[in-house]
């Protein structure tokens, strides 16, 4: 299977501190896969680099068969890539609707624009809210406008840093079909999680991350089978 | 582009407003036949100052950028069509000044707003290296008296104001000219006013406007969503610098003459107090807060300068306190929700 995106020996120190250390991951086209390992591992610093905001100590990162080390954040989204990061951040003075219409206009003509704006807001169930605030919404709504923003560039390859954080179990779980769902529709997924059941639930391959080095990788049953990445998360189950 | 007259970056969007909108333009347009003409010629003197304070608008409410280089701008058009005038002969030329003048302004924008996004100057940076631009220029050409600060013909002439320009004129049949002082400067202003302020509202509307906006809510976040911050914000300032250019043009054309206390403090700091009064999230608020303050201003300064001094401080302070998304947008939202209270209201 061809491969979207690939790392080579990424890393990324702050100070005298290797968040990140010469990473090599792969996903490939059409997959669905999960990235996991305890807090601190540098999984969002991997993120960052793969999406542009932080550049990288070393290695290089290619897209679509692309070398995009170099390339800002705006060129890479415009190449296939979008993101949901840790930390939500919507436009928090705009209207929600506003918020969502934002993001699509950029590759939506003005004509199908309010259609899809609706479908969206509807899928989001934010229809209600739309003339609300970002900033008024709960943290779980936001979380979901953050998710509408990112999906609403029809990306290629989505990137999500713990998408069900703060989200009840409920919720949770329709995240988790709603992702199947886009992935059935041809949208790669690299998701960044705590959550094991949700893992489970979604996931395909997996790699682990641990003190900033790949620590173990493979298919979901293997992983999750393996003693060593059970015991790197005992005891740490808690920690977030 | 008519629909977009209206949408989510402008107040007054409705019937009611486009209404108010005409009859204040027609009594604008009637006005000159009813007021005597000194009076015409003062307003018209106020309408000039306008276009700098809707481009501050633009940068600061709508792009984030707190730009105190409006003067700057101001200045380097203001000569430049000084300048320009004086050499490139009076007549038709003289709105080709006025263009150059323009160009010129955007020019210098484009070049300093360049180095500073581009070296990821913001914040209060932003604001510092605009005003020390501004105050390097004031006091560069506070210092030009001598005989040798000349271009071409004209002669910058230090604190003493370079002066002798022909104010904006055109040739017209029979040999006489049309200059434009006194009502046709009036009419003149109010056709640019109208110009520059719809075009405003339809580019804020537009897709333009919502990545603006969202830049200044969140400049990562817009990145993430495929926006080319630097650029978006590159083209905002030329644009908000390029509007203190026409009034710098104007306003040499309107006095036949300029001095650096146009560009220096006081003066760079009054488009922040109009913008900030009427409020910078609004376009049309800083369209009629600028004007009325501009009127109150000249109003008082008739009877003493250090009243109107002390007004222009009070205000600022009444505002940052009080109402600190400015006086003209808190009236307006307060009548928009009396009116929906009314309109829910049953019976
Ligand atoms: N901007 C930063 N400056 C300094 N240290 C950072 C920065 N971002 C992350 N780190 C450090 O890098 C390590 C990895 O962090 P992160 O990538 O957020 O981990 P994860 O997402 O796996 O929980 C942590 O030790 C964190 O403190
Ligand atoms: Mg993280």
């Amino acid at each position: 299977m061809a491969e979207i995106l690939q790392t080579a020996q990424v890393s990324k120190t702050f100070g005298g501190l290797a968040a990140v250390s010469d990473v090599d991951i792969s996903v490939n086209e059409g997959e669905i896969h999960c990235l996991i390992g305890p807090n601190g591992a540098g999984k969002s610093t991997l993120f960052k680099l793969v999406i542009g905001t932080y550049l990288p100590s070393g290695g290089s990162i290619s897209f679509r068969g692309e070398n995009v080390t170099q390339r800002r954040p705006y060129e890479r989204v415009k190449r296939g890539m979008s993101i949901k990061m840790q930390t939500p951040s919507v436009f928090k003075e705009l209207p929600v609707r506003q918020n969502i219409h934002i993001a699509l206009q950029h590759h939506i003509g003005r004509a199908a624009l309010a259609r899809e704006e609706e479908r969206l807001l509807t899928l989001l169930e934010l229809a209600p809210d739309a003339t609300k605030p970002a900033g008024a919404l709960s943290h779980g709504q936001q979380q979901w406008l953050e998710i509408g923003m990112a999906l609403a560039l029809k990306p290629a390859l989505m990137l999500l840093d713990e998408p069900t954080a703060g989200m009840s179990p409920e919720e949770t779980f329709r995240t988790g079909e709603l992702i199947k769902q886009l992935n059935a529709d041809g949208m790669t997924m690299l998701i960044v999680e705590h959550d094991m059941a949700f893992v489970r639930q979604i996931a395909q391959r997996v790699t682990v991350m641990h003190f900033g080095k790949v620590f173990a990788r493979g298919a979901i049953g293997e992983i999750l089978a393996d003693p060593r990445v059970a015991e790197i998360y005992l005891g740490k189950t808690h920690e977030h | 582009m008519f629909k977009l007259l209206n949408g989510p970056q402008t107040l007054g969007n409705g019937r009611a407003f486009w209404i108010c909108f005409f009859l204040v333009l027609i009594i604008a347009l009637a006005y000159p036949f009813f007021a005597d003409s000194y009076d015409v010629g003062n307003f018209a003197y106020f309408l000039i100052w306008v276009f700098m304070a809707l481009g501050l608008c633009l940068m600061w409410g709508y792009g984030g950028m707190l730009s105190f280089g409006q003067t700057f701008f101001f200045g380097i058009a203001g000569y430049s069509y000084g300048v320009l005038a004086i050499n490139l002969g009076g007549g038709g030329m003289t709105f080709v000044a006025l263009g150059l003048a323009i160009l010129l302004a955007a020019l210098s924008a484009l070049i300093l707003g360049y180095f500073m996004i581009w070296g990821r100057v913001g914040g209060v940076f932003f604001g510092i290296v605009t005003l020390s631009a501004t105050l390097v220029l004031a006091f560069f050409v506070g210092q030009t008296a001598g005989p040798e600060w000349r271009v071409g013909e004209a002669r910058l002439n230090g604190y003493n104001g370079m002066k002798g320009m022909e104010p904006l004129n055109i040739p017209w049949f029979g040999g006489e000219s049309i200059y434009f002082e006194g009502s046709s400067l009036y009419y003149l202003a109010i056709a640019l006013i109208l110009l520059v302020y719809l075009g405003l509202r339809v580019l804020l509307n537009s897709r333009f406007g919502n990545v603006i906006v969202a830049i200044r809510e969140d400049p990562q976040r817009a990145e993430l969503l495929g926006y080319d911050v630097r650029k978006y914000q590159l083209i905002t300032f030329v644009i908000g610098s390029a509007l203190a250019g026409l009034s710098g043009a104007l306003y040499t054309s309107w006095g036949q003459f300029i001095t650096p206390s146009s560009i220096g403090l006081p003066a760079a700091a009054m488009p922040i107090v109009w913008v900030a009064f009427s409020g910078r999230g609004d376009i049309t608020a800083t369209l009629i807060g600028t004007f009325l303050i501009l009127v109150a201003f000249q109003t008082i300064t008739v009877h003493s300068q250090q009243a109107a001094l002390i007004l222009m401080g009070a205000m600022l302070l009444a505002t940052v306190m009080l109402a600190p998304q400015g006086f003209v947008i808190g009236v307006a939202r307060s009548i928009g929700r009396l009116v929906k209270r009314r309109g829910q209201a049953p019976g």
